[in-house]
Protein backbone atom coordinates (compact mmCIF):
# COMPACT_ATOMS: atom_id res chain seq x y z
CA UNK A 1 0.00 0.00 0.00
CA UNK A 2 2.59 2.30 0.83
CA UNK A 3 6.32 1.98 -0.77
CA UNK A 4 9.97 3.82 -0.48
CA UNK A 5 11.72 2.77 -3.34
CA UNK A 6 15.50 4.25 -2.80
CA UNK A 7 14.75 7.66 -0.98
CA UNK A 8 17.08 9.79 -0.07
CA UNK A 9 16.05 13.19 2.23
CA UNK A 10 18.24 16.02 3.08
CA UNK A 11 17.79 18.79 5.41
CA UNK A 12 20.60 21.03 3.62
CA UNK A 13 23.54 19.29 3.67
CA UNK A 14 22.48 16.85 6.43
CA UNK A 15 22.27 13.20 4.65
CA UNK A 16 19.47 11.78 6.82
CA UNK A 17 17.29 8.87 4.92
CA UNK A 18 19.80 7.07 3.05
CA UNK A 19 18.63 4.84 0.32
CA UNK A 20 15.47 4.17 2.19
CA UNK A 21 13.24 1.13 1.69
CA UNK A 22 10.25 0.33 2.74
CA UNK A 23 7.19 -1.81 1.66
CA UNK A 24 3.65 -1.57 3.90
CA UNK A 25 0.76 -3.75 3.47
CA UNK A 26 -2.32 -3.01 3.13
CA UNK A 27 -4.25 -3.97 6.98
CA UNK A 28 -0.62 -4.54 8.50
CA UNK A 29 0.89 -2.68 11.96
CA UNK A 30 4.30 -2.00 11.05
CA UNK A 31 6.80 -0.82 13.47
CA UNK A 32 10.00 1.62 12.93
CA UNK A 33 12.43 1.05 15.25
CA UNK A 34 15.81 3.11 15.84
CA UNK A 35 17.63 5.53 18.37
CA UNK A 36 17.16 8.96 18.57
CA UNK A 37 18.44 10.92 15.16
CA UNK A 38 18.11 7.96 13.35
CA UNK A 39 15.38 9.83 10.53
CA UNK A 40 11.92 8.29 12.11
CA UNK A 41 10.40 11.44 12.40
CA UNK A 42 11.77 12.63 8.93
CA UNK A 43 10.45 8.88 7.95
CA UNK A 44 7.44 10.47 8.66
CA UNK A 45 7.27 14.01 7.31
CA UNK A 46 8.46 12.39 4.03
CA UNK A 47 5.28 10.72 3.84
CA UNK A 48 3.39 14.03 4.82
CA UNK A 49 4.98 15.91 2.00
CA UNK A 50 6.98 18.23 4.82
CA UNK A 51 9.54 17.05 3.80
CA UNK A 52 10.89 16.38 -0.11
CA UNK A 53 13.11 13.41 -0.95
CA UNK A 54 15.97 14.47 -2.94
CA UNK A 55 15.52 10.74 -4.82
CA UNK A 56 13.69 8.08 -5.08
CA UNK A 57 9.64 7.44 -4.90
CA UNK A 58 7.10 7.56 -2.31
CA UNK A 59 4.59 5.41 -3.34
CA UNK A 60 0.62 5.48 -2.04
CA UNK A 61 -1.92 2.44 -3.56
CA UNK A 62 0.16 1.95 -6.75
CA UNK A 63 0.55 5.97 -7.64
CA UNK A 64 3.52 8.21 -6.89
CA UNK A 65 2.73 10.83 -4.33
CA UNK A 66 6.17 12.40 -3.41
CA UNK A 67 5.31 15.51 -5.30
CA UNK A 68 2.29 15.97 -4.30
CA UNK A 69 0.74 18.80 -2.02
CA UNK A 70 0.44 16.89 1.70
CA UNK A 71 -3.40 18.01 1.94
CA UNK A 72 -3.35 16.14 -1.38
CA UNK A 73 -2.06 13.10 0.56
CA UNK A 74 -4.40 13.52 3.17
CA UNK A 75 -7.19 13.59 1.21
CA UNK A 76 -6.15 10.12 -0.56
CA UNK A 77 -6.25 8.60 3.02
CA UNK A 78 -3.18 9.23 4.83
CA UNK A 79 -3.65 10.66 8.09
CA UNK A 80 -0.61 12.18 11.08
CA UNK A 81 -0.89 11.23 14.47
CA UNK A 82 2.22 13.62 15.06
CA UNK A 83 5.21 13.42 16.96
CA UNK A 84 3.88 15.06 21.14
CA UNK A 85 0.70 15.29 20.01
CA UNK A 86 1.36 18.74 18.56
CA UNK A 87 -2.81 19.50 19.18
CA UNK A 88 -4.53 23.01 18.46
CA UNK A 89 -4.15 23.88 22.10
CA UNK A 90 -6.16 26.99 22.07
CA UNK A 91 -8.96 25.26 20.17
CA UNK A 92 -11.66 22.67 21.54
CA UNK A 93 -11.49 19.34 21.57
CA UNK A 94 -14.27 19.29 19.09
CA UNK A 95 -12.53 22.10 16.84
CA UNK A 96 -9.43 19.67 16.85
CA UNK A 97 -11.70 16.74 15.87
CA UNK A 98 -12.68 19.15 12.80
CA UNK A 99 -9.40 19.90 12.08
CA UNK A 100 -8.72 16.26 11.27
CA UNK A 101 -11.29 16.41 8.79
CA UNK A 102 -10.27 19.38 7.20
CA UNK A 103 -10.16 18.05 3.69
CA UNK A 104 -13.60 16.40 3.68
CA UNK A 105 -17.14 18.25 3.43
CA UNK A 106 -19.36 18.17 6.30
CA UNK A 107 -22.17 15.85 5.51
CA UNK A 108 -23.68 12.55 7.57
CA UNK A 109 -20.02 10.46 7.57
CA UNK A 110 -18.62 13.37 9.47
CA UNK A 111 -21.24 12.27 11.94
CA UNK A 112 -20.72 8.90 12.09
CA UNK A 113 -16.69 9.42 11.91
CA UNK A 114 -17.20 11.36 14.93
CA UNK A 115 -19.77 8.82 16.79
CA UNK A 116 -16.65 6.28 15.69
CA UNK A 117 -14.00 9.03 18.02
CA UNK A 118 -16.62 8.94 20.77
CA UNK A 119 -17.07 5.11 20.97
CA UNK A 120 -13.24 4.26 20.67
CA UNK A 121 -12.78 7.45 23.39
CA UNK A 122 -15.77 7.86 25.74
CA UNK A 123 -13.70 10.50 27.27
CA UNK A 124 -12.92 12.54 24.35
CA UNK A 125 -16.62 12.99 24.14
CA UNK A 126 -16.72 14.24 27.81
CA UNK A 127 -13.94 16.71 27.25
CA UNK A 128 -15.47 18.13 23.88
CA UNK A 129 -16.01 22.06 24.80
CA UNK A 130 -12.40 21.92 26.95
CA UNK A 131 -9.65 23.73 24.90
CA UNK A 132 -7.16 21.23 24.30
CA UNK A 133 -4.07 22.30 25.88
CA UNK A 134 -5.34 22.31 29.03
CA UNK A 135 -6.09 18.22 28.34
CA UNK A 136 -4.10 15.84 30.18
CA UNK A 137 -1.26 13.59 28.38
CA UNK A 138 -3.07 10.81 28.09
CA UNK A 139 -6.26 12.38 26.84
CA UNK A 140 -4.31 14.36 24.33
CA UNK A 141 -2.80 11.33 22.93
CA UNK A 142 -6.88 10.48 22.36
CA UNK A 143 -7.61 13.37 20.88
CA UNK A 144 -4.63 12.85 18.34
CA UNK A 145 -5.49 9.77 17.46
CA UNK A 146 -9.04 10.88 17.21
CA UNK A 147 -8.22 13.58 14.86
CA UNK A 148 -6.55 11.25 12.57
CA UNK A 149 -9.07 8.97 12.18
CA UNK A 150 -11.50 11.74 11.47
CA UNK A 151 -9.92 11.89 7.67
CA UNK A 152 -10.97 8.87 7.36
CA UNK A 153 -7.87 7.64 6.07
CA UNK A 154 -6.81 4.39 4.77
CA UNK A 155 -3.27 4.88 6.36
CA UNK A 156 -2.14 6.12 9.62
CA UNK A 157 1.38 7.15 10.57
CA UNK A 158 2.24 7.45 14.66
CA UNK A 159 5.06 9.48 15.60
CA UNK A 160 6.04 7.54 18.92
CA UNK A 161 2.64 7.79 20.21
CA UNK A 162 3.67 6.28 23.71
CA UNK A 163 6.04 8.80 24.46
CA UNK A 164 5.58 10.77 28.26
CA UNK A 165 2.35 8.34 28.99
CA UNK A 166 2.27 6.07 31.99
CA UNK A 167 2.85 2.17 31.46
CA UNK A 168 -0.87 1.83 31.97
CA UNK A 169 -1.44 4.47 29.80
CA UNK A 170 0.51 3.45 27.02
CA UNK A 171 -1.31 -0.33 26.98
CA UNK A 172 -4.42 1.12 26.64
CA UNK A 173 -3.10 2.79 23.59
CA UNK A 174 -1.47 -0.05 22.37
CA UNK A 175 -5.11 -2.24 22.58
CA UNK A 176 -6.79 1.19 20.62
CA UNK A 177 -4.62 0.94 17.82
CA UNK A 178 -5.09 -2.98 17.39
CA UNK A 179 -8.68 -1.62 17.54
CA UNK A 180 -8.46 0.75 14.91
CA UNK A 181 -6.06 -1.67 12.77
CA UNK A 182 -8.70 -4.63 12.87
CA UNK A 183 -11.40 -2.07 11.42
CA UNK A 184 -9.31 -1.59 8.33
CA UNK A 185 -6.65 0.86 8.97
CA UNK A 186 -2.85 0.42 8.08
CA UNK A 187 -0.89 1.50 10.67
CA UNK A 188 2.85 2.81 10.19
CA UNK A 189 4.33 3.30 13.71
CA UNK A 190 7.66 4.67 15.20
CA UNK A 191 8.14 3.86 18.44
CA UNK A 192 11.07 3.63 20.57
CA UNK A 193 9.51 1.69 23.15
CA UNK A 194 10.51 -1.50 21.03
CA UNK A 195 8.96 -4.24 23.26
CA UNK A 196 5.39 -3.08 23.42
CA UNK A 197 5.36 -2.01 19.70
CA UNK A 198 6.73 -5.17 18.39
CA UNK A 199 4.16 -7.08 21.04
CA UNK A 200 1.30 -5.48 18.57
CA UNK A 201 3.03 -5.21 15.12
CA UNK A 202 3.14 -7.46 12.21
CA UNK A 203 6.56 -6.04 10.85
CA UNK A 204 9.16 -3.80 11.90
CA UNK A 205 11.86 -2.32 10.11
CA UNK A 206 15.02 -1.03 12.18
CA UNK A 207 16.84 2.34 11.02
CA UNK A 208 20.20 2.96 12.16
CA UNK A 209 22.06 6.71 11.00
CA UNK A 210 19.23 6.93 8.13
CA UNK A 211 19.95 3.33 7.15
CA UNK A 212 17.09 0.29 7.69
CA UNK A 213 19.67 -2.82 8.90
CA UNK A 214 17.06 -5.29 9.79
CA UNK A 215 13.50 -5.78 8.69
CA UNK A 216 11.03 -8.81 9.04
CA UNK A 217 8.08 -10.28 10.39
CA UNK A 218 7.72 -8.88 14.32
CA UNK A 219 8.09 -12.38 15.47
CA UNK A 220 11.64 -12.67 14.25
CA UNK A 221 12.87 -9.12 15.21
CA UNK A 222 11.45 -10.35 19.18
CA UNK A 223 14.11 -13.39 19.20
CA UNK A 224 17.09 -11.52 17.39
CA UNK A 225 19.45 -11.07 19.27
CA UNK A 226 20.84 -7.59 18.27
CA UNK A 227 17.20 -6.27 18.69
CA UNK A 228 17.46 -7.79 21.97
CA UNK A 229 20.72 -6.19 22.53
CA UNK A 230 19.97 -2.85 21.25
CA UNK A 231 16.10 -2.31 22.28
CA UNK A 232 14.86 -4.67 24.41
CA UNK A 233 16.62 -4.66 27.24
CA UNK A 234 14.13 -2.79 29.29
CA UNK A 235 11.93 -5.90 28.74
CA UNK A 236 13.95 -8.48 29.65
CA UNK A 237 14.87 -7.10 32.73
CA UNK A 238 11.09 -6.34 33.70
CA UNK A 239 9.76 -9.76 32.51
CA UNK A 240 12.57 -11.51 35.01
CA UNK B 1 -19.47 72.62 29.53
CA UNK B 2 -19.29 70.89 33.60
CA UNK B 3 -15.91 68.90 33.50
CA UNK B 4 -17.99 65.87 33.53
CA UNK B 5 -19.64 66.37 30.58
CA UNK B 6 -15.89 67.38 29.05
CA UNK B 7 -14.90 64.15 29.88
CA UNK B 8 -17.99 62.36 28.63
CA UNK B 9 -17.42 64.24 25.35
CA UNK B 10 -13.46 63.18 25.00
CA UNK B 11 -14.71 59.87 25.68
CA UNK B 12 -17.34 59.73 23.07
CA UNK B 13 -14.62 61.16 20.68
CA UNK B 14 -12.04 58.72 21.83
CA UNK B 15 -14.22 55.71 21.46
CA UNK B 16 -14.60 56.79 17.24
CA UNK B 17 -10.93 57.14 17.02
CA UNK B 18 -10.18 54.17 19.07
CA UNK B 19 -12.64 52.17 16.50
CA UNK B 20 -10.10 53.12 13.76
CA UNK B 21 -7.86 52.15 15.28
CA UNK B 22 -9.03 49.03 16.61
CA UNK B 23 -10.03 48.62 12.84
CA UNK B 24 -6.35 49.29 11.73
CA UNK B 25 -4.69 46.79 14.61
CA UNK B 26 -6.63 44.28 13.52
CA UNK B 27 -4.58 43.86 10.31
CA UNK B 28 -0.87 43.89 11.86
CA UNK B 29 -2.64 41.30 14.57
CA UNK B 30 -4.06 38.79 11.81
CA UNK B 31 -0.72 38.93 10.14
CA UNK B 32 1.46 38.42 12.49
CA UNK B 33 -0.24 35.52 14.34
CA UNK B 34 -0.23 33.60 11.32
CA UNK B 35 2.86 34.58 9.58
CA UNK B 36 5.16 36.39 12.69
CA UNK B 37 5.46 39.25 10.01
CA UNK B 38 5.04 42.58 10.77
CA UNK B 39 3.53 43.95 8.22
CA UNK B 40 4.10 47.86 7.45
CA UNK B 41 2.41 48.06 4.03
CA UNK B 42 -0.07 47.96 6.18
CA UNK B 43 0.22 51.46 7.04
CA UNK B 44 -0.53 52.61 3.28
CA UNK B 45 -3.15 50.17 2.16
CA UNK B 46 -5.13 52.09 5.09
CA UNK B 47 -3.95 55.98 3.28
CA UNK B 48 -5.14 54.31 -0.25
CA UNK B 49 -8.46 53.16 1.46
CA UNK B 50 -9.27 56.90 2.29
CA UNK B 51 -8.25 58.14 -1.30
CA UNK B 52 -10.85 55.06 -2.85
CA UNK B 53 -13.14 56.08 -0.54
CA UNK B 54 -13.11 59.50 -1.60
CA UNK B 55 -13.09 58.97 -5.37
CA UNK B 56 -16.07 56.40 -4.68
CA UNK B 57 -17.91 59.60 -2.86
CA UNK B 58 -17.07 61.85 -5.88
CA UNK B 59 -18.66 59.46 -8.27
CA UNK B 60 -21.78 59.55 -6.58
CA UNK B 61 -21.30 63.76 -6.36
CA UNK B 62 -20.19 63.61 -2.75
CA UNK B 63 -17.90 66.58 -2.20
CA UNK B 64 -16.76 68.88 -0.23
CA UNK B 65 -18.20 70.07 2.84
CA UNK B 66 -22.20 70.72 2.06
CA UNK B 67 -24.63 67.77 2.92
CA UNK B 68 -25.73 66.91 -0.47
CA UNK B 69 -27.90 63.91 0.08
CA UNK B 70 -30.44 62.50 2.55
CA UNK B 71 -32.13 59.13 3.73
CA UNK B 72 -31.76 56.40 1.45
CA UNK B 73 -29.65 57.58 -1.66
CA UNK B 74 -27.18 58.74 0.84
CA UNK B 75 -26.99 55.35 3.04
CA UNK B 76 -26.91 53.45 -0.59
CA UNK B 77 -23.69 55.80 -1.37
CA UNK B 78 -21.96 55.53 2.09
CA UNK B 79 -22.31 51.31 1.95
CA UNK B 80 -21.52 51.43 -1.81
CA UNK B 81 -18.02 53.12 -0.95
CA UNK B 82 -17.35 51.40 1.79
CA UNK B 83 -18.07 48.01 0.11
CA UNK B 84 -15.51 49.15 -2.80
CA UNK B 85 -13.04 50.60 -0.67
CA UNK B 86 -13.14 47.41 1.41
CA UNK B 87 -12.96 45.18 -1.72
CA UNK B 88 -9.86 47.19 -3.44
CA UNK B 89 -7.60 47.16 -0.29
CA UNK B 90 -8.10 43.24 0.30
CA UNK B 91 -7.50 42.76 -3.46
CA UNK B 92 -4.62 45.12 -2.72
CA UNK B 93 -2.76 43.06 0.52
CA UNK B 94 -3.21 39.84 -1.28
CA UNK B 95 -1.50 41.60 -4.16
CA UNK B 96 1.19 42.37 -1.97
CA UNK B 97 1.04 39.47 -0.41
CA UNK B 98 1.47 37.60 -3.49
CA UNK B 99 4.39 40.03 -5.71
CA UNK B 100 6.52 40.82 -2.78
CA UNK B 101 6.21 38.39 0.44
CA UNK B 102 5.62 34.96 -1.14
CA UNK B 103 9.10 34.94 -2.60
CA UNK B 104 10.61 35.85 0.90
CA UNK B 105 8.80 33.10 2.22
CA UNK B 106 10.79 30.50 4.41
CA UNK B 107 13.72 33.22 4.13
CA UNK B 108 15.26 33.75 8.15
CA UNK B 109 15.62 37.08 9.44
CA UNK B 110 13.96 40.59 8.96
CA UNK B 111 13.91 40.70 4.76
CA UNK B 112 10.45 40.11 4.80
CA UNK B 113 9.68 42.72 7.49
CA UNK B 114 12.28 45.08 5.57
CA UNK B 115 10.26 44.53 2.55
CA UNK B 116 6.90 45.83 3.88
CA UNK B 117 8.57 49.27 4.69
CA UNK B 118 10.00 49.07 1.11
CA UNK B 119 6.06 48.64 0.17
CA UNK B 120 4.97 51.07 2.39
CA UNK B 121 6.71 53.87 1.06
CA UNK B 122 6.23 52.80 -2.73
CA UNK B 123 2.51 53.35 -1.82
CA UNK B 124 2.96 56.20 -0.08
CA UNK B 125 4.84 58.02 -3.08
CA UNK B 126 2.78 56.70 -5.91
CA UNK B 127 -0.02 58.00 -4.50
CA UNK B 128 1.65 60.94 -3.98
CA UNK B 129 3.02 61.26 -7.68
CA UNK B 130 0.00 60.45 -8.89
CA UNK B 131 -2.59 62.66 -7.09
CA UNK B 132 -0.62 65.17 -5.49
CA UNK B 133 1.40 66.15 -2.17
CA UNK B 134 -1.50 68.39 -1.46
CA UNK B 135 -4.25 67.62 1.53
CA UNK B 136 -7.30 66.83 -0.33
CA UNK B 137 -10.63 67.71 1.35
CA UNK B 138 -12.75 64.48 2.64
CA UNK B 139 -16.46 64.78 1.71
CA UNK B 140 -18.59 64.90 4.96
CA UNK B 141 -22.07 63.64 3.81
CA UNK B 142 -23.28 62.60 6.61
CA UNK B 143 -26.16 65.31 8.25
CA UNK B 144 -25.09 66.91 11.36
CA UNK B 145 -27.73 65.26 13.32
CA UNK B 146 -26.69 65.29 17.29
CA UNK B 147 -27.86 63.86 20.32
CA UNK B 148 -27.41 64.86 23.75
CA UNK B 149 -26.21 63.44 26.98
CA UNK B 150 -26.10 66.89 29.34
CA UNK B 151 -24.02 69.39 27.01
CA UNK B 152 -21.82 66.49 25.22
CA UNK B 153 -22.75 65.87 22.09
CA UNK B 154 -23.05 62.16 20.03
CA UNK B 155 -23.33 63.15 16.40
CA UNK B 156 -24.80 60.95 13.87
CA UNK B 157 -21.59 59.95 11.86
CA UNK B 158 -20.31 58.77 15.29
CA UNK B 159 -23.42 56.47 15.80
CA UNK B 160 -22.48 55.37 12.02
CA UNK B 161 -18.71 54.68 12.89
CA UNK B 162 -19.79 52.69 16.43
CA UNK B 163 -22.37 50.76 14.46
CA UNK B 164 -20.10 50.10 11.61
CA UNK B 165 -17.00 49.25 13.73
CA UNK B 166 -18.94 46.90 15.73
CA UNK B 167 -20.29 45.18 13.32
CA UNK B 168 -17.13 44.42 11.03
CA UNK B 169 -15.59 43.65 14.44
CA UNK B 170 -18.07 41.34 15.37
CA UNK B 171 -17.98 39.68 11.74
CA UNK B 172 -14.83 39.17 11.52
CA UNK B 173 -14.92 37.39 15.39
CA UNK B 174 -17.23 35.02 13.60
CA UNK B 175 -15.71 34.23 10.48
CA UNK B 176 -12.05 33.31 12.94
CA UNK B 177 -14.73 31.17 15.38
CA UNK B 178 -17.10 30.07 12.87
CA UNK B 179 -15.97 28.99 9.39
CA UNK B 180 -14.35 26.47 8.37
CA UNK B 181 -11.16 28.93 6.88
CA UNK B 182 -11.40 30.81 10.33
CA UNK B 183 -10.74 27.74 11.68
CA UNK B 184 -7.80 26.89 9.33
CA UNK B 185 -6.08 30.71 10.42
CA UNK B 186 -6.44 30.01 13.72
CA UNK B 187 -5.28 26.45 13.62
CA UNK B 188 -2.37 27.88 11.65
CA UNK B 189 -1.23 30.24 13.80
CA UNK B 190 -1.40 28.05 16.54
CA UNK B 191 0.27 25.17 14.97
CA UNK B 192 1.79 25.49 11.04
CA UNK B 193 3.18 22.30 11.09
CA UNK B 194 0.44 20.41 12.59
CA UNK B 195 -2.00 22.29 10.46
CA UNK B 196 0.11 21.91 7.20
CA UNK B 197 -0.69 17.84 7.60
CA UNK B 198 -4.35 18.26 8.20
CA UNK B 199 -4.60 19.38 4.70
CA UNK B 200 -4.84 23.25 5.21
CA UNK B 201 -3.41 24.84 2.30
CA UNK B 202 -1.19 27.04 3.94
CA UNK B 203 -1.24 29.80 0.99
CA UNK B 204 -5.10 30.49 1.18
CA UNK B 205 -4.94 30.83 4.56
CA UNK B 206 -2.56 33.69 4.46
CA UNK B 207 -3.85 35.01 1.31
CA UNK B 208 -7.35 34.97 4.06
CA UNK B 209 -5.22 36.73 6.36
CA UNK B 210 -4.29 39.68 4.18
CA UNK B 211 -7.37 40.10 2.63
CA UNK B 212 -9.71 40.49 6.21
CA UNK B 213 -6.71 42.59 7.61
CA UNK B 214 -6.77 44.76 4.31
CA UNK B 215 -10.28 45.22 3.99
CA UNK B 216 -10.46 46.20 7.30
CA UNK B 217 -7.77 48.71 6.88
CA UNK B 218 -9.57 50.23 3.79
CA UNK B 219 -12.85 50.68 6.30
CA UNK B 220 -10.56 52.20 8.65
CA UNK B 221 -9.37 54.97 6.10
CA UNK B 222 -12.82 55.74 5.44
CA UNK B 223 -13.51 56.02 8.92
CA UNK B 224 -10.02 58.47 8.85
CA UNK B 225 -11.51 60.71 6.43
CA UNK B 226 -14.67 61.11 7.76
CA UNK B 227 -13.56 61.48 11.10
CA UNK B 228 -10.94 64.29 10.15
CA UNK B 229 -12.19 65.50 6.73
CA UNK B 230 -9.21 65.24 5.41
CA UNK B 231 -6.37 63.41 3.47
CA UNK B 232 -3.19 63.07 2.22
CA UNK B 233 -0.36 60.39 1.20
CA UNK B 234 1.23 60.82 4.57
CA UNK B 235 -1.72 59.64 6.93
CA UNK B 236 -0.65 55.66 6.96
CA UNK B 237 2.31 56.58 8.93
CA UNK B 238 1.11 58.38 11.90
CA UNK B 239 -2.43 56.67 12.15
CA UNK B 240 -0.70 53.23 11.11
CA UNK B 241 2.24 53.72 14.00
CA UNK B 242 -1.00 54.34 16.54
CA UNK B 243 -2.89 51.27 15.21
CA UNK B 244 0.93 49.31 15.67
CA UNK B 245 1.50 50.04 18.76
CA UNK B 246 -2.48 49.53 19.97
CA UNK B 247 -1.97 45.49 18.93
CA UNK B 248 1.67 45.59 20.49
CA UNK B 249 -0.53 47.07 23.62
CA UNK B 250 -3.31 44.29 23.34
CA UNK B 251 -0.74 41.34 22.38
CA UNK B 252 0.20 41.08 19.00
CA UNK B 253 -1.30 37.91 17.47
CA UNK B 254 -4.29 38.52 19.84
CA UNK B 255 -7.76 39.51 17.75
CA UNK B 256 -9.38 40.95 20.99
CA UNK B 257 -6.07 42.23 22.19
CA UNK B 258 -6.03 44.62 18.67
CA UNK B 259 -10.02 45.66 19.84
CA UNK B 260 -8.91 46.44 23.65
CA UNK B 261 -5.61 48.31 22.28
CA UNK B 262 -7.46 50.04 19.33
CA UNK B 263 -9.93 51.47 21.77
CA UNK B 264 -7.45 52.65 24.42
CA UNK B 265 -5.28 54.48 22.28
CA UNK B 266 -8.29 56.57 20.68
CA UNK B 267 -8.99 57.27 24.48
CA UNK B 268 -5.76 58.27 24.86
CA UNK B 269 -5.60 60.89 22.00
CA UNK B 270 -9.15 62.14 22.64
CA UNK B 271 -8.28 62.86 26.15
CA UNK B 272 -4.53 64.12 25.48
CA UNK B 273 -6.04 66.55 22.89
CA UNK B 274 -8.68 67.84 25.51
CA UNK B 275 -6.60 67.95 28.96
CA UNK B 276 -2.55 68.08 28.03
CA UNK B 277 -2.71 69.08 24.38
CA UNK B 278 -2.87 67.07 21.25
CA UNK B 279 1.33 67.37 20.84
CA UNK B 280 1.87 64.86 24.09
CA UNK B 281 -0.72 61.72 22.67
CA UNK B 282 2.10 60.64 21.11
CA UNK B 283 4.55 60.73 23.88
CA UNK B 284 1.61 59.45 26.25
CA UNK B 285 1.21 56.68 23.67
CA UNK B 286 4.96 55.30 24.05
CA UNK B 287 4.96 55.80 27.26
CA UNK B 288 2.04 53.68 28.13
CA UNK B 289 3.46 51.16 25.81
CA UNK B 290 6.72 51.16 27.69
CA UNK B 291 5.31 50.78 31.20
CA UNK B 292 2.54 47.95 29.70
CA UNK B 293 5.67 46.06 28.22
CA UNK B 294 7.91 46.04 31.52
CA UNK B 295 5.01 44.92 33.50
CA UNK B 296 3.25 42.63 30.63
CA UNK B 297 5.84 41.72 27.96
CA UNK B 298 3.55 40.26 26.02
CA UNK B 299 0.87 43.04 25.96
CA UNK B 300 -2.66 43.13 27.83
CA UNK B 301 -4.55 39.56 26.18
CA UNK B 302 -1.07 38.22 25.11
CA UNK B 303 0.53 35.47 25.96
CA UNK B 304 4.33 35.01 26.18
CA UNK B 305 5.92 32.07 24.32
CA UNK B 306 2.78 30.09 22.34
CA UNK B 307 2.09 26.82 23.31
CA UNK B 308 4.53 25.30 20.75
CA UNK B 309 6.83 21.92 20.74
N1 LIG C 1 14.12 20.64 10.10
C1 LIG C 1 15.36 20.13 10.25
N2 LIG C 1 16.42 20.84 9.84
C2 LIG C 1 17.68 20.34 9.97
N3 LIG C 1 17.96 19.14 10.50
C3 LIG C 1 16.93 18.40 10.93
C4 LIG C 1 15.59 18.85 10.82
N4 LIG C 1 14.77 17.89 11.33
C5 LIG C 1 15.58 16.90 11.72
N5 LIG C 1 16.87 17.18 11.49
C6 LIG C 1 18.02 16.32 11.78
O1 LIG C 1 17.84 15.10 11.08
C7 LIG C 1 18.25 14.00 11.87
C8 LIG C 1 17.11 13.00 11.95
O2 LIG C 1 16.04 13.61 12.65
P1 LIG C 1 14.68 12.85 12.99
O3 LIG C 1 13.78 13.86 13.62
O4 LIG C 1 14.20 12.15 11.79
O5 LIG C 1 15.17 11.81 14.09
P2 LIG C 1 14.33 10.72 14.88
O6 LIG C 1 14.81 9.40 14.41
O7 LIG C 1 12.89 10.99 14.82
O8 LIG C 1 14.87 10.97 16.35
P3 LIG C 1 14.09 10.95 17.77
O9 LIG C 1 14.02 9.53 18.18
O10 LIG C 1 15.02 11.73 18.64
O11 LIG C 1 12.77 11.58 17.57
C9 LIG C 1 18.67 14.56 13.20
O12 LIG C 1 20.08 14.62 13.23
C10 LIG C 1 18.07 15.95 13.24
O13 LIG C 1 18.89 16.84 13.96
MG1 LIG D 1 11.43 11.67 16.13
Amino acid sequence: MLEFRNVNTYYGDLHVLKNVNYNLGAGEIICLLGGNACGKSTTMKTIMGIVRPTSGEVIFEGQRIDKLSTAERVRRGIAPVLEARRLFPRMTVFENLEMGAFTRKRGPEFNEDLDRVYTLFPRVKERRDQQAGTLSGGEQQMVAIGRALMARPKLICMDEPSMGLSPLFVEQTFEIIQTINRQGVTIFMVEQNAAMALSIAHRAYVLQTGQVVLSGPASELRENEQIREAYLGEMQVAAE
Amino acid sequence: MSPFDLLLQQIINGLSLGSMYALLALGFTIVYGIMELINFSHFNVFMIGSFVAMGVLSLFGLQGQSILMHGAPLVVALIVALVVTMVACGLLGVLIERVALRPLRGVQGPMAMITTIGVSYVLSNATMLALGANTKNFPNPIPPMTFHIGTAQITAFQIVIWVLSALLMGGLYMFVQRSKLGKAMRATAQDPDAALMMGVEVNRVIMTAFFLGSALAGAAGFIFGLYYNFTNFGIGFTAGLRAFTAAVLGGIGNIPGAMLGGILIGLIEAMAGQYVGAKWADVIIFSLLVLVLIARPAGLLGRLAPTKS
